[in-house]
């Protein structure tokens, strides 16, 4: 303390000391405002996150998350329709027909390319979540009476998406293959979506 | 003008673009900014401002709320447990809204006290004042429907109580009581409508908060010696001065907040509105959330059904006659020795009715109830009106600057015998 209180012989005094202290408040008075600023960009993140957070899925609808299908009554060539997170799924037992169509295909002539075997654990088991990659209506073909397009498998009634046996997108708007959910065979008989 | 364009004084073109047209930066800038604003405020100023901010943040907090809860008897109790275990952050949320309704409260008692004592109520304040009173009331029906939304036992028999108060009035009571039901108890179609309304009433008080800041506005704010601002040199602009108390005042008033939410969030709450209502049994002990207590203790002061319910709503609608019934023309308490022992006497009236309304109706609770309750009114309808006739108020400094800028010392003769003291 002492020293900086003490005028220096040489040490700028006057107008001069004046304008170097302005200089320094200066600086100090930016620091402030940074500091400021920063506390209230921070605060402000930390108290709109648990309001932003409270609308994500709360730990009731993520403990939904999973769901286990008993595959014993599916006979072959019939499907059923399952519920995951609230979205339908759909579960086939594909005929031996069905699945050597879906193989037959050459990959050149998919929108979006991926193979029959990329698709399923088990060849007998399609399982597929029952949502159009256009724009989210259910597409049509789990009963045996519905319409299933020109590729024997969907057929989307909004705008005319066209699936195949594998569940491919094969003509129409929708840009992708109907998506496979993430599943485990807990059985011979039963699986685990989710 | 020819084009009817407001003359910005803002220079960055696009503020300046906006101003023009919708002059809403000038309005702050003149509102908030350089409002001209009294010299000499103490912390009791900063009340106004944290009403405001948790007013705001009662919204925020309620309108997350709305998106999980469920109004209806069989999932409404369910519906408030599941906030509080699996919505992320809803413990945060709920506790922060049911504690900041108790916040609000003590900081809308402050506001209202710091009225009472510098006579902020007077003229030319009176309809800023009435104002107040008015969103005190909203915010009693408002805090009150919500404590029923979680429909814990307290919740029902509260929602009870308070509902079969209007059942004291002669003739129609009952028929009323039902309309307010919309069946022949408290039930799911009352639920359905107190949401609806706890939902509403907020955004009302938002309205009459407009009111009340536009009433102040025009009159200007009281200050610590109840005198005008003569001039310039008494008063300092709103901003940097006031934005920055203020917000010394927010830090101070958020520590206590979080203190009270995250280490004691059920202080203030009652355990038995985390059992589910039933409508077949009473709690032994019934009692509203603590800010209603001092009218809850003067409902049951009187021995009488009507009577009790006439004084109870009447010890909050007096306030709106205080302008008139308070015939002092000195409005702070700093010059009137004895009207400053008389409201000193109301508060701890106030605070004795507070205590009796959490303790059972019997014996001693009472009789202290009684006399709190005959002090409660007797300040208003007969020592304010009399004072004002009879009391010796100590003389008025002449201006606010000239304590300060005179060096603080005692105030000159000639000043002190001057200033606007009553005729
Ligand atoms: C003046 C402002 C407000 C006050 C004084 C107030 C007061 C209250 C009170 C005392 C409770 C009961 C707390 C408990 O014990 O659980 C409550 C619950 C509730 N409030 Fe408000 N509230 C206000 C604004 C709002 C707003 C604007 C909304 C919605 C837009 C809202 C939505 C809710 C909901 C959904 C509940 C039930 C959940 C719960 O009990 O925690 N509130 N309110
Ligand atoms: S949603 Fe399926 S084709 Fe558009």
């Amino acid at each position: 303390m002492a020293e900086t209180l003490a005028t220096q012989p040489g040490a700028p005094h006057g107008a001069e000391a004046h304008r170097a202290a302005a200089a320094a408040g200066g600086k100090r008075r930016d620091f402030l405002k940074l500091v400021t600023a920063g506390f209230a960009v921070v605060g402000t993140g930390a108290i709109a996150w648990p309001f932003i957070h409270s609308m994500n899925p709360s730990r009731d609808v993520l403990a939904l998350s999973t769901t286990e299908v008993d595959l014993s009554p599916i006979q072959v060539g019939q499907a059923v329709t399952v519920v995951w997170r609230g979205k339908p799924v759909f579960v086939r037992r594909r005929t031996e027909q069905e699945i050597a169509a879906a193989r037959a295909v050459s990959l050149s002539e998919l929108r979006d390319p991926q193979t029959d075997e990329q698709r399923v654990i088990r060849p007998e088991w399609l399982v597929m979540i029952g949502v159009c990659t256009h724009l989210g209506c259910v597409p049509l073909g789990q009963k045996p009476t519905d319409p299933k397009g020109e590729y024997g498998g969907w057929f989307c009634p909004c705008h005319g998406s066209h699936y195949d046996t594998s569940g491919r997108i094969r003509r129409g708007p929708a840009p992708s293959n109907l998506a496979v959910p993430p599943y485990a065979f807990t059985s011979d008989t039963q699986i685990r979506i989710g | 003008m020819a084009s009817g364009l407001h003359q910005s004084e803002f220079t960055n073109p696009v503020v300046r673009w906006i101003d023009a047209r919708l002059p809403v930066f000038t309005m702050m800038q003149k509102e908030y900014g350089t409002f001209p604003t009294p010299r000499n405020f103490n912390y009791l100023w900063n009340f106004g401002a944290l009403a405001m901010v948790t007013l705001l943040i009662m919204i925020a907090t309620g309108v997350f709320l709305a998106m999980h809860y469920t109004p209806h008897v069989n999932h409404a109790f369910d519906s408030v447990e599941r906030i509080m275990r699996d919505v992320n952050y809803g413990w945060l949320l709920r506790y922060v809204h049911a504690n900041g309704a108790s916040m609000f409260f003590i900081v809308v008692y402050v506001h209202i006290w710091r009225g009472l004592y510098y006579g902020s109520y007077k003229a030319p304040r009176e309809l800023l004042w009435m104002l107040g009173v008015v969103i005190f009331l909203l915010m009693m029906a408002t805090a009150f429907m919500g404590y029923v939304l979680p429909w814990g036992q307290m919740s029902f028999w509260g929602a009870t109580v308070i509902t079969n108060l209007f059942s004291a009035i002669p003739l129609v009571g009952d028929s009323i009581v039902t309309w307010l039901w919309g069946g022949f108890s408290v039930d799911n179609p009352t639920l359905n409508r107190f949401f609806s309304l706890h939902y509403l009433l907020p955004f009302v008080i938002v309205g009459v908060v407009f009111l009340h800041i536009a009433a102040l506005h025009v009159t200007g704010s009281n200050n610590p010696l109840g005198i005008d601002p003569k001039g310039p040199q008494d008063t300092v602009p709103f901003h940097p001065y006031y934005t920055a108390k203020d917000s010394v005042g927010l830090v101070a008033y958020f520590l206590v907040f979080a203190v009270l939410v995250f280490f004691f969030p059920n202080l203030l709450g009652h355990p038995d509105n985390y059992i589910p209502a039933d409508p077949l049994v009473t709690p032994a002990h019934i009692v509203p959330e603590w800010y209603f207590l001092p009218y809850y203790a003067i409902l049951r002061a009187v021995p009488d059904k009507l009577g009790g319910v006439v004084l109870m709503f009447g010890s909050i609608l007096i306030l709106f006659f205080l302008p008139w019934l308070d015939t002092s023309p000195v409005r702070s308490m700093r010059f009137r020795p004895i009207a400053r022992i008389a409201l000193f006497l109301w508060t701890v009236s106030f605070f004795v009715l507070l205590y009796c309304g959490a303790k059972p109706p019997e014996g001693i609770y009472v009789w202290l109830s009684r006399f709190g309750t005959a002090y409660y009114f007797a300040y208003f309808l007969v020592i304010l009106p009399l004072l004002g006739r009879f009391e010796r108020t100590l003389p008025l400094p002449e201006s606010i600057s000239r304590p300060v800028l005179r060096g603080g010392g005692p105030l000159p003769a000639g000043a002190a015998a001057k200033p606007m003291e009553k005729a």
